[in-house]
């Protein structure tokens, strides 16, 4: 016996505890390819690892049963790649993990009941999050079977269109312990719904009542919630100021209230509804009627704000000098889409609020070099800075930027006036790790460059029509920014194979879009591929050089692909079933794909297993047999039919055309 | 005065007598006239009804549980269709037994006149008394012969409200409290008595109409003494018993006997029986007496024992109408015998709730855990806010319905039938309801456009489907060479 342990080569792992191991592998909790390498080792580590895991994301619904009889610690399911979740599916994970669920994700799933759903509500008492958005068939009957989730604290129902008052009222009933719930798009809940669930869930902390027919006689009861702190009220055209007005007091916990969209609600309604909520610090206005002359009168009693949102309002100098005179604190504005800001007012913000970090003045058509000298000036914390479009901003206002506010992180300058001066003083800001220059035709390879050197943080990067750039300006970003997550060169048409290649040392990208760049074949395509194995979308539209090739190792490698567009791509029947083996694929768009023949659509379509989503083009909709309609729409899948022509861009810079100019 | 009961109908003298005879059983017939009434009310002096009221006041008690026995001979013989000879017997021989009594008065008077001839007001009222108790007695003939025709239904309830005069006379408690069960009609009753003088509450017309106001002033005397509920003399309050509240007509034809409920259909009913019936006078609205005196405000008590709407209860709550009475009394006190047919659980005690109820039926669609049903959502929802563990009910034909596009229909269903047992216990009134699918659904989500909208993801066939394209599946992992040797490994993912 001696002679045979010492035969045996000793693990160390041996004397280690399972805590131990288990402390070790909580490390690994961000690296799920490592932690199945552990697993594969040897059978301890197996039983280890099955041990350890506490969150679940079936591929394979076929194969529950196994998965539930590995892994018995269970805390969090995910069944977003499971487009077909029966009640059985639910039952048996119910059984599984009685007393270890925690949450359970079913916002892409369909085809479970309310034996299901009352299953895992009654089973799994420990159960506190449930995500059912986009479960549109979801009626009454199903929601009451929620109701048997006695501790649940998060409900997302955002979307469950069938879902009328007495459903949430059984939920409202049946869940007292719940602090957040979300009602989005749940257009048949009423007053009486919200209501009763305002005056049976005291501990309600979070609320999203957005694009609902609600009016204010359920904000009565909402404002007295003692926990409340976010109420999000998008697009309620049933709430006016007529109705705010009979409202005694504002919730005193209030944090967040968004009242975007709500053309109803104008400054004096707003007033009665923020009444005594002294802790108020986001509001968003966006799109709204609250912002008019008079705005100003309710801005004295939102001292502490630190975020507003203004988009698309009637913004005009007063109002920003109230904004200047009254919100001091303000870390965070967005003037997106605010004709009436002027450089008169963006100076007189920029010199007050001087603790602001975001800033959008998107689409702000007069705002000039003013504008940004002040508040390059003056907010030198600036970290986000977004300015698509403000194509009065000359060039010399770009390098301010850059010179002044280093601790820049996310800048977003598609459709100005930038030349290689301003992206040199760009790259001063080290922290940058998202940039957009879609539209900046000036840029050379040269300066780009320099972002790979400088910038190494860098995980977004927007190159759209930036048709300058080559081979070696995404070579040096490749080299340079190792984090990088998405590219987008969309028809930058230089760009060959080579760019690909280089890219491919990015390990983590995970969106790659190269539409309409000609020149790349499925060589560099592999090349991502075989080592991008994060792959999560990718838009190969109109390249026409990407061929079953690339399709083939997609599909032996991109296991993580999610989203791929493969319009006028010469891909053939064989590419796309080639495909079919990437089961986390749910969205593909296929149109003008000549090479696609009836039958190859109806055997990949039949092959995917994951499929919830697809554009197809209405010719075959004719060629496609009923029946395998039946079937794809039955295992969950969508089909979105599109009838435009097929289009031949013969003119690089006929886009350029339809592209509205603001110069002076 | 002829004592014959085959007196033909059309005969002057007997139409007038029943007319006497209406009168008394039945005092809103004021068509009858006061004319009637001051003839009666020389009767008032009469002593013998003055101590037979006496004596029955000082016993209040006694005589309500004797009323209470004659109500139920009463009942149980208004519900004979066919006259009973015992009891024309039992009348024939009380009659028999009031002549020999009146015999031996007028004997008495008799011998009296040839001792003492000098008080001729003695002899008048002497000979008054005895026409009196002469009339009653023809009357209560004729009406027994009345029991005879064919058509009679309530004979024997207006035999023995002849039979009650027979009784004042003899001061009979008992017979009192009969006079209590023929007041059927309690409007009536009360019209007379706001109507009356004190004086009048002795008189011969009060005994019949007023024995209970007296009895009830007693009483109202107690309640006074307790004191502190009602303010002294702002009301009066009335207590009908529980025959009379449950009573099915309240007015009847004196000639045939007829039921009616109202007033009016009565004397609509008369004039078949005589032109007489037919002058204005006759066919008018019984007027109120116009008095001088301030009208005492009525209220009513019920008679049952420990209501809250008793006078006897601490914190009585006096009930304002006559209608609020009957109404009280059978929903409170009765058995509710009327039920829906429609959705087979609603019962109600009082017709008209029913008929409220039918209207609704089937439109109460909002139906709580309680088992209540509402026929407005905000109502129900209304009610959920205000009780703790109250839910509302989602309707068993909606758990039908939701079955989602699937290949597995009958196992669907039949979890859905477990589902069913389960909820059984939240919507027993949908279940008891389920014969009839249309009647729980919510208006909006079984509509129409939300029909097509399932129609959009029907049942697929999906056994036939794939069978006809198994030369596609089969071939599928072909193309996916992994899918079968990375399954274990790619299972999961996080």
């Amino acid at each position: 016996m001696e002679e045979d342990q010492a035969l045996k080569p000793i693990s160390p792992f041996v004397s280690l505890s399972e805590e131990i191991i288990f402390t070790i592998l909580d490390c690994l909790n961000e690296d799920p390819q490592t932690k199945k390498s552990f697993s594969l080792v040897c059978k301890s580590f197996h039983s280890i690892e099955s041990q350890h895991r506490k969150s679940l994301k079936p591929l394979y619904i076929e194969l529950i049963s196994r998965i539930l009889n590995r892994y018995p610690q269970i805390h969090h399911v995910d069944l977003t790649y499971c487009p077909r979740a029966e009640d059985e599916v639910l039952v048996s994970i119910s059984s599984a993990y009685r007393y270890t669920l925690r949450s359970i994700n079913l916002s892409r799933s369909r085809f479970f009941t309310h034996v299901g759903l009352s299953s895992l509500a009654g089973k799994c008492w420990r159960l506190v999050e449930l995500d059912l958005s986009n479960a549109t068939e979801l009626t009454d009957a199903q929601a009451a079977a929620i109701a048997e989730a006695k501790n649940l604290e998060k409900l997302w129902m955002a979307r469950c269109k069938l879902v009328s008052d007495m459903g949430v009222g059984c939920i409202a009933v049946g869940c007292k312990k719940l602090r957040l719930i979300c009602l989005k798009w749940c257009v048949r809940i009423t007053d009486l719904g919200v209501g009763l669930i305002a005056r049976k869930c005291k501990d309600i902390q979070s609320l999203d009542l957005s694009y609902l027919l609600i009016t204010e006689k359920c904000l009565a009861p909402i404002l007295q919630l003692q926990q409340l702190k976010e109420l999000i009220l998008v697009e309620c055209p049933g709430i006016d100021d007529e109705g705010l007005r009979t409202l005694k007091e504002g919730c005193k916990s209030l944090e967040v209230l968004n009242i975007s969209k709500c053309h109803n609600i104008s400054n004096v309604g707003l007033f009665s509804l923020i009444n005594g909520a002294e802790r108020l610090s986001h509001l968003s206005l966006a799109y709204g009627a609250a912002v008019t002359a008079d705005f100003a009168k309710c801005l004295y009693k939102l001292s502490g704000l630190k975020s507003i949102k203004l988009d698309g309002c009637l913004v005009t100098f007063s109002t920003m000098k109230a904004i200047g005179d009254w919100c001091v604190s303000l870390k965070e504005l967005s003037l997106c889409k605010c004709s009436g800001v002027t450089d008169e007012g963006i100076s007189y913000i920029a010199q007050r609020l001087i603790l602001l970090q975001k800033l959008d003045i998107t689409c702000c058509h007069k705002v000039t070099y003013a504008s940004i000298d002040s508040i390059t000036k003056s907010c030198t914390t600036l970290t986000t800075l977004r300015m698509e479009a403000c194509s009065m901003v000359s060039e010399e206002a770009i390098v301010l930027i850059g010179q002044r506010c280093e601790s820049l992180e996310e800048m977003d300058i598609t459709g100005n006036n930038i030349n290689d001066a301003g992206l040199e003083s760009i790259l001063r800001c080290s922290e940058l790790f998202s940039l957009k220059l879609g539209v900046c035709l000036n840029i050379t390879d040269c300066r780009l460059s320099r972002v790979g050197v400088y910038c190494q943080k860098l995980r977004e990067l927007d190159l759209y029509r930036c048709m300058a750039i080559t081979d070696v300006g995404i070579t040096a970003i490749a080299n340079g920014c190792p984090v990088l997550e998405m590219i987008n060169m969309a028809y930058c048409d230089k760009v060959t194979d080579g760019s690909l290649i280089s890219l491919s040392q990015c390990l983590q990208l995970k969106a790659l879009e190269i539409r309409g760049c000609p020149c790349v074949s499925s060589v560099g395509l592999s090349a991502i591929a075989t080592n991008c194995k994060q792959l999560t979308i990718l838009d190969i539209k109109k390249c026409c050089n990407i061929d079953d090739t690339g399709m083939v190792s997609l599909a032996q490698c991109s296991q993580y692909l999610k989203q791929i567009n493969l319009s006028y791509c010469p891909v053939t029947d064989v590419g796309l079933l080639a495909l079919a083996s990437i089961s986390r694929l749910q969205n593909m768009t296929i149109l003008h794909v000549t090479g696609l023949t009836s039958n190859g659509i109806l055997a990949a379509l039949l092959a995917f297993r994951g499929l919830m989503k697809v554009k197809l083009h209405t010719s075959f909709k004719s060629l496609i047999p009923r029946s395998v309609f039946t079937v794809m729409e039955h295992r969950g899948c969508a089909f979105h039919w599109r009838n435009k022509a097929f289009q031949v861009e013969t003119d690089p810079k006929g886009w350029l055309l339809h592209l509205p100019r603001h110069e002076g | 005065m002829e004592p014959e009961p085959n007196v033909p109908l059309n005969n002057q003298s007997l139409a007038n007598s029943n007319r006497h005879q209406h009168k008394w059983k039945d005092p809103l017939f004021l068509d009858c006239g006061i004319r009637f009434e001051q003839q009666f009310s020389d009767f008032n002096q009469s002593s013998e009804a003055q101590t037979s009221f006496s004596c029955n006041s000082t016993k209040p008690n006694q005589r309500i549980g004797a009323q209470e026995n004659q109500m139920n001979e009463g009942q149980e013989s208004s519900k004979i269709q066919d006259w009973d000879p015992r009891t024309m017997l039992n009348n024939l021989s009380f009659l028999e037994k009031k002549i020999h009594q009146l015999q031996d008065l007028v004997r008495v008077i008799d011998r009296r006149r040839d001792q003492d001839t000098g008080r001729p007001d003695e002899l008048m009222f002497q000979q008054q008394l005895i026409t009196a108790d002469l009339t009653s007695t023809i009357v209560q003939l004729i009406s027994t012969a009345g029991s005879l025709l064919p058509s009679v239904k309530h004979n024997l309830s207006s035999v023995s409200s002849v039979e009650q005069f027979g009784g004042t006379t003899n001061s009979s408690g008992e017979v009192f409290g009969d006079v209590v069960i023929q007041q059927n009609n309690p409007i009536s009753k009360t019209e007379n008595q706001s109507n009356q003088t004190p004086i009048d509450l002795t008189g011969y017309t009060g005994v019949e109409q007023n024995s209970i106001t007296e009895d009830l002033e007693l009483k109202i005397d107690d309640d006074a003494d307790e004191g502190e509920i009602l303010p002294p003399g702002s009301y009066e309050i009335l207590q009908l018993e529980k025959e009379e509240i449950l009573a099915l007509h309240t007015h009847f034809c004196t000639i045939c006997g007829k039921g009616f409920k109202r007033d009016a259909n009565l004397r609509m009913h008369m004039r078949g029986h005589g032109d007489e019936y037919k002058t204005p006078a006759a066919l008018a609205k019984p007027d109120k007496e116009t008095s001088s005196e301030p009208i005492l405000i009525k209220r009513y008590s019920c008679p049952y024992v420990g209501c809250k709407r008793n006078k006897d209860h601490k914190k009585f709550q006096p009930l304002k109408s006559i209608l609020c009475v009957k109404n009280h009394y059978k929903r409170t006190h009765c058995d509710k015998t009327y039920s829906c047919i429609r959705c087979n659980t609603k019962k109600f005690s009082v017709i008209a709730d029913l008929k409220t109820h039918e209207k609704h039926c089937g439109r109460e669609k909002w139906l709580c855990s309680c088992g209540t049903t509402f026929s407005r959502k905000d109502k129900l929802f209304g009610h959920i806010a205000l009780f703790q563990g109250h839910t509302p009910a989602i309707p068993v034909d909606e758990f039908k319905g939701s079955a989602l596009p699937s290949d597995q229909g009958q196992k669907c269903e039949a979890a859905n039938n477990v589902d069913l047992i389960n909820f059984e216990s939240n919507a027993m009134d949908a279940k008891g309801s389920g014969d009839d699918p249309t009647s729980y659904f919510t208006p909006i989500t079984f509509g129409p456009s939300i029909v097509g909208g399932f129609n959009e993801f029907p049942r697929p066939p999906s056994e036939d489907a794939e069978s006809s394209l198994s030369f596609l599946l089969s071939g599928r992992f072909d193309y996916s060479p992994k899918s079968g040797r990375f399954a274990g490994l790619n299972d999961t993912s996080v």
